[in-house]
């Protein structure tokens, strides 16, 4: 007995696989990837921040931190050479190395103060949106008083109050001038009324959901419902805020730095490095091209992650 | 029979932009232990508010609950603390199904995590523990493999079987009585009656006492032991189902009954309905409320509120009027 054999074009038909038909709906979080992934700006965002944070992690493992703030005036404004390949600045010190470490003082500063500002923006906008009335009335009259400082204006004036009042810090066998912490502090403490304002609004709308009513229905407390139930809900807006946070929170502290304001030296941070540097544009571009260029490419990587992040959370563009 | 839940003269507003929405207007009712009580209106008759009064899962403000007395076993629910309530009461004692199954659940956590977390809360049980409770309660409402559903989201579940799991998490704790919010309201006639059939057995099961609320006169006459028929947050009529379905003795009743479709009527026979629509709860009635729209309506109805009295036993109306003979009882 012979078998047919399917002609060639048959086969080349990709036979359908009924699983494939009746696959239930996609988890949430492979959704999101697979949108996430049209994204390809997002994508490269991605790749250039894995790069960057390669760039200073494994910068601090062949440069000691010593070598970074090692100064030697004799080889000052030394244009990018062998030994140092982006050049040294007014006092002699190795500018590669000093990225290196500047990077991971700026993308630690990035971190923490979102936290902060996230932890504070979660709190006060679930707080005003949940229990609403005069509650929210003092928080959201607070918020806008926040606001309505211009944050630029209020960042200069505590970096100043607080400047030098906090001493050298050591964590994990590194020492930091308190003024990092002072910059975080003043960014986080800064930055929330916009994402209290976000979570304020998302609680308004879902606790009048009917979940909140069948969660309270079964007995579930306030707090549980408040993060177990209405939290998980409203991820989506905070996690594209938080992330975009992070780029702001490094602009400012490069901002603040920069007038002389911020991170003390020798710590060196990336907007620290750019102060001073605006007498020598001209004549000695490297003192500011290098750490400018990563200030840059963070920022832009982190806002296109971030505009990816959007587009794949969303819950209203459903297609894939 | 001990009685459970003893309701006295509860009274529910609302103070809105527009002046004060009377929702329930002194409701007194009992439900025996292991009975089934249905409660029938139309939508915007006090219903849903009577029993979310009872659990006090009114918003106050907007709502007040004015006055009344919910006595619960030994303890009257409407002066237990909150916390009391929340610890003791909802979820444990009485549970409560919504009417839809669709957003009644939370869409980002999984079906396991909000089974379990009553267990968590009342009964402080181990994670393992209510993971093995909660396959038990799925298995319970017939949900097939119910390991492997544990791990998946509400939008992963049709609409009848997001029902069976809204029961399934009521009943975690053994609550002994169940409210079900016209909990088949939202679904199709056949998952309505699976539903229904599934609420039946659990009652043999597990002696659950039973408040129903539907607009389905249907639903009730295969469910339920005893009915209540509200309008406009008044107890109209209250009866034992037999009864009611025999004799029913109120014009809003007699007219409820009248819209139900029947399959002996003529094919081309319009389906009867109530003119006008339920009175406006901004107002309080100087009458009885259902008069501007009773066909029997008499002088007295316009202008006193009729007390609830009973006229023979187990059976009580609210109505100046005889229905028999268009007078005055």
């Amino acid at each position: 007995m012979t078998v047919a054999t399917p002609s060639p074009n048959v086969q080349s038909i990709k036979p359908i696989i009924l699983d494939e038909l009746e696959a239930p709906p996609l988890p949430l979080s492979k959704m999101a990837w697979l949108k996430f992934r049209r994204h390809k700006m997002a994508l490269v965002g991605v790749g250039i921040l894995i790069v960057i944070i390669l760039y200073c992690t494994l910068g601090g493992v062949i440069f000691s931190e010593k070598y970074a703030n090692y100064n030697d005036t004799g080889i000052a404004l030394q244009p990018p050479s062998q030994v140092h390949p982006f050049g040294t600045d007014v006092i002699g010190r190795d500018i590669l190395a000093r990225t290196v470490y500047g990077g991971q003082i700026s993308l630690l500063i990035g971190l923490t103060a979102v936290m902060l500002e996230t932890t504070l923006g979660i709190l006060i906008g679930a707080a005003s949106g949940y229990f609403g009335g005069l509650v929210d009335n003092l928080l959201m009259r607070f918020t806008e008083a926040i606001l309505i400082i211009p944050q630029i204006f209020l960042l200069l004036v505590m970096a100043k109050f607080f400047a030098g009042n906090i001493p050298n810090i050591t964590i994990l066998g590194r020492e930091f001038s308190g003024s990092v912490v002072v910059i975080i502090a003043i960014i986080g403490l800064t930055s929330w009324p916009y994402l209290a304002r976000i979570v304020r609004a998302e609680f308004l709308t879902l606790k009048e959901s009917e979940f909140v009513l069948a969660a309270r229905a079964t007995g579930t407390s306030t707090p549980d419902i408040i993060f177990r139930h209405i939290l998980p809900n409203s991820i989506a807006p905070i996690v594209v805020s938080a992330t975009l946070g992070v780029a702001n929170a490094i602009t400012l502290e490069a901002y603040i730095s920069f007038l002389g304001l911020g991170v003390r030296p020798p710590t060196a941070t990336w907007g620290n490095m750019l102060e001073g540097a605006y007498s020598y544009i001209e004549n000695a571009y490297w003192l500011w091209l290098f750490p400018g260029l990563l200030i840059l490419l963070i920022v832009l990587s982190i806002n296109f992650v971030g505009d990816g992040l959007r587009d794949a959370l969303d819950p209203r563009s459903r297609a894939v | 029979m001990t009685v459970l839940l003893d309701v006295k003269d509860l009274k529910t507003c609302f103070h809105t932009p527009e002046g004060i929405v009377y929702a329930v207007n002194g409701v007194s009712f009992c439900l025996d232990e292991g009975g089934t009580l249905a409660v029938v209106g139309e939508s915007g008759c006090g219903k849903s508010v009577t029993m979310m009064s009872i659990l006090r899962l009114i918003p106050i403000p907007p709502g007040e609950i004015v006055s009344g007395t919910v006595q619960y076993r030994d303890q009257d629910l409407l002066k237990l603390s909150e916390n009391n309530m929340q610890s003791d009461i909802r979820g444990k004692e009485i549970a409560m199904v919504f009417q839809d199954p669709m957003t009644s659940l939370n869409p980002v956590l999984t079906i396991g995590r909000q089974l379990t977390e009553p267990l968590r809360v009342h009964l402080k049980f181990q994670p393992e523990q209510a993971q093995k409770r909660a396959i038990e309660l799925l298995q319970l409402v017939g949900i097939p493999d119910p390991k492997k559903r544990l791990g998946d989201y509400p939008h992963q579940f049709s609409g009848g079987m997001r029902q069976r799991v809204m029961i399934a998490m009521a009943l975690a704790c053994n609550p002994t009585m169940l409210i079900a919010d016209e909990p088949t309201t939202a679904l199709d006639v056949t998952i309505q009656a699976q539903i229904i059939e599934l609420v039946k057995e659990l009652r043999k099961k597990i002696g659950l006492s039973i408040i129903w609320i539907t607009h389905d006169l249907g639903v009730v006459a295969g469910l339920a032991e005893h009915v209540i028929v509200m309008y406009a947050g008044y107890i109209v009529e209250e009866a034992d189902v037999d009864t009611l379905y025999e004799n029913p003795r109120h014009p809003y009743t007699l007219a409820l009954m009248a819209a139900l479709p029947h399959v002996d009527r003529r094919r081309n026979s319009r389906l009867k309905s109530i003119p006008g629509a339920p009175p406006n709860l901004l107002v309080k009635p100087s009458g009885c409320p259902f008069a501007t729209r009773c066909e029997f309506v008499l002088e007295k109805c316009k202008t006193q509120i009729p007390p609830i009295t009973v006229i023979e036993d187990g059976h009580s109306i609210a109505c100046w009027v005889d229905v028999k003979t268009g007078a005055y009882r």
